[in-house]
């Protein structure tokens, strides 16, 4: 059974990190676009050490610093009157009220905290991704459009609001294409996170014996599992190459770009 | 303990030589350092063998998928589809399976199952697919005129393609292909994650990092010293690709030459 679900783990992620990564590309692009100094190196600075850095190596680093963090955050709020250091030696000490999740939590509450996590880690690191490709989308709208907004007399946010923000995701979109499908093949990466996905289960299921309960009536068919998730992965790729495209096409309607011009003059 | 003796106990542990325990406790800074950068070795071997190889083959799979003959083209078309449209982790884990069963049915196999060996199949396959669709691309947008030209010198066949058609695919491939072998290194920390069992904790650097922060539970030591090292691993490698970008452009204008853009650096 959680075998099964274990493919909504993976599409819930989806579906979750990749607002997420938006949002986060998008707070980072402004930031970068940003007037004011020190916001707009803080905005540069999140995309270039991000994307300069192997990933991988961030996802496993991010998970014990976001832990870390949040336990000490609460620690300072929850326990004011401790007075042993934090970091002794080899190991990290917070008071028994600061642990997250509290060791006397149910099981699917750490489950619960262990996803949010890696979400949290996904949308970081893919925001970095995004915010790169909007900052250059937004580089990229036609300077005479953004000249004509201020000729008519609008103000600085609302040329950004009306003008910049809905003609720059003509030029987004080939590049959050392409995050997106590494989005997906980043997804199990999950497993070495320590959340039970598929990667997981496809280990379980096809061992012969299984440490929980008896053995499996079985051989070794773990080749068998991950085929199928090789398959499943390239049946998600080709979907999402093909959704894009339509929407690539939605997008360009009416753009002024080559594109645009080309459907309209198939139009006439 | 000094630090030459440190380097001494362990610059070449990753390979079986010096002293058998990793450390247990009391980790210095120059024992991080030193077994990271140890492990960077594996990285290194890794990523050379499999582009070196991996260039050949995408060479080869690059003019299948431009072939006019279906029965060379399809089979190109499918194995790019293939490597580029699955995770790299599912194909280290599927192989890693695979090469196990095989091994049952054959000891020819067992080999195949360290990851010195079959982890580098892996690697150059999936090196051979992406280059592979970046030479392509590349074939594709050779100037005509220079086929022309070629012809009109009366060369055709081996000799059109070794002297005119080659060089210049090579030349306006190769910014994209040196993100790829930066994309290459970064992924090849990948190997000790998925399947392939570090025999006696011969491991790569991420191995090493890992197993700090682990013991540790201080991640912001050992993930700062990996990522300083795949820095300067990434400099290393543009500074050796720009002079081979040099050679392949010297007999172009200085304003014409094609400056390399990186682009770092997404997951595969």
């Amino acid at each position: 059974m959680g075998m099964y679900l274990s493919f909504g783990t993976v599409i819930l992620l989806l579906a979750i990190t990749a607002p997420a990564a938006l949002a986060f590309g998008f707070g980072g692009a402004m930031a970068a676009r940003s007037r004011v100094g020190p916001l707009r190196w803080l905005g540069k600075g999140y995309i270039a050490v991000v994307r300069g850095v192997p990933d991988i190596a961030f996802f496993l680093f991010f998970v014990i610093a976001l832990d870390q963090a949040f336990e000490w955050l609460r620690h300072k709020t929850l326990c004011p009157d401790w007075d042993q250091p934090i970091r002794q030696g080899n190991d990290f000490v917070v008071c028994q009220a600061a642990k997250l999740p509290l060791s006397s939590s149910p099981q699917w509450v750490h489950e619960v905290y262990g996803f949010t996590i890696a979400v949290l880690t996904f949308a970081i690191v893919f925001g970095a991704f995004a915010a790169n490709v909007f900052y250059g989308a937004m580089r990229a709208v036609p300077h005479g459009q953004l000249e004509t907004a201020e000729a008519y007399g609008m103000t600085r946010r609302q040329i950004f609001r009306r003008i910049l923000v809905p003609q720059m995701w003509v030029y987004a979109l080939p590049g959050l294409s392409n995050v997106w499908m590494v989005l997906i093949k980043a997804t199990p990466l999950l497993f070495l996170l320590g959340v039970e996905d598929i990667v997981y289960w496809a280990r379980e299921m096809g061992g012969t014996a299984n440490p929980r309960f008896t053995d499996y009536p079985h051989g070794d068919w773990r080749v068998w599992y991950f085929l199928a998730l090789l398959v499943f992965y390239l049946g998600l790729t080709r979907i999402s190459e093909r959704v894009l495209d339509r929407l690539m096409t939605r997008l360009t309607h009416g753009q002024a770009t080559t594109g645009g011009e080309a459907q309209r003059r198939e139009a006439q | 303990m000094s630090c030459m003796q440190t380097i001494y106990d362990y610059g070449l542990r990753s390979l079986g030589i010096g002293q058998r325990l990793l450390p247990k406790e009391d980790f210095t800074l120059c024992e991080q350092v030193v077994l990271i950068g140890s492990g960077l070795i594996w990285n290194v071997y890794f990523g050379v063998i499999a582009l070196i190889t991996g260039f050949f083959l995408a060479t080869a799979v690059a003019l299948g998928k431009g072939s006019a003959n279906p029965w060379l083209r399809k089979p190109s078309e499918w194995f790019i589809f293939v490597f580029r449209g699955s995770p790299l982790f599912i194909q280290f884990f599927f192989a890693y399976f695979l090469f196990l069963s095989l091994k049952g049915v054959s000891p020819i196999f067992s080999p195949f199952t360290a990851a010195w060996l079959g982890a580098l199949i892996v690697l150059f396959l999936n090196t051979a697919a992406y280059s592979g669709e970046i030479f392509y691309g590349a074939l594709r947008s050779i100037p005509k005129g220079d086929v022309d030209a070629a012809d009109a010198y009366g060369f055709s066949g081996v000799p059109r393609f070794r002297r005119i058609i080659w060089p210049t695919m090579l030349r306006l491939a190769w910014p994209a292909y040196t993100n790829e072998a930066i994309f290459l290194f970064h992924a090849t920390t990948l190997v000790f994650f998925s399947g392939f069992p570090a025999w006696q904790q011969r491991g790569d650097a991420l191995y090493y990092a890992n197993y700090f922060a682990d013991k540790t539970f201080n991640p912001f030591v050992p993930y700062p010293i990996l990522a300083g090292y795949f820095v300067l691993l990434t400099l290393a490698l543009i500074g050796l690709f720009g002079l081979i970008n040099r050679r392949l452009n010297r007999h172009l204008p200085q304003e014409a030459r094609r400056k390399i853009r990186l682009r770092l650096n997404i997951i595969r």
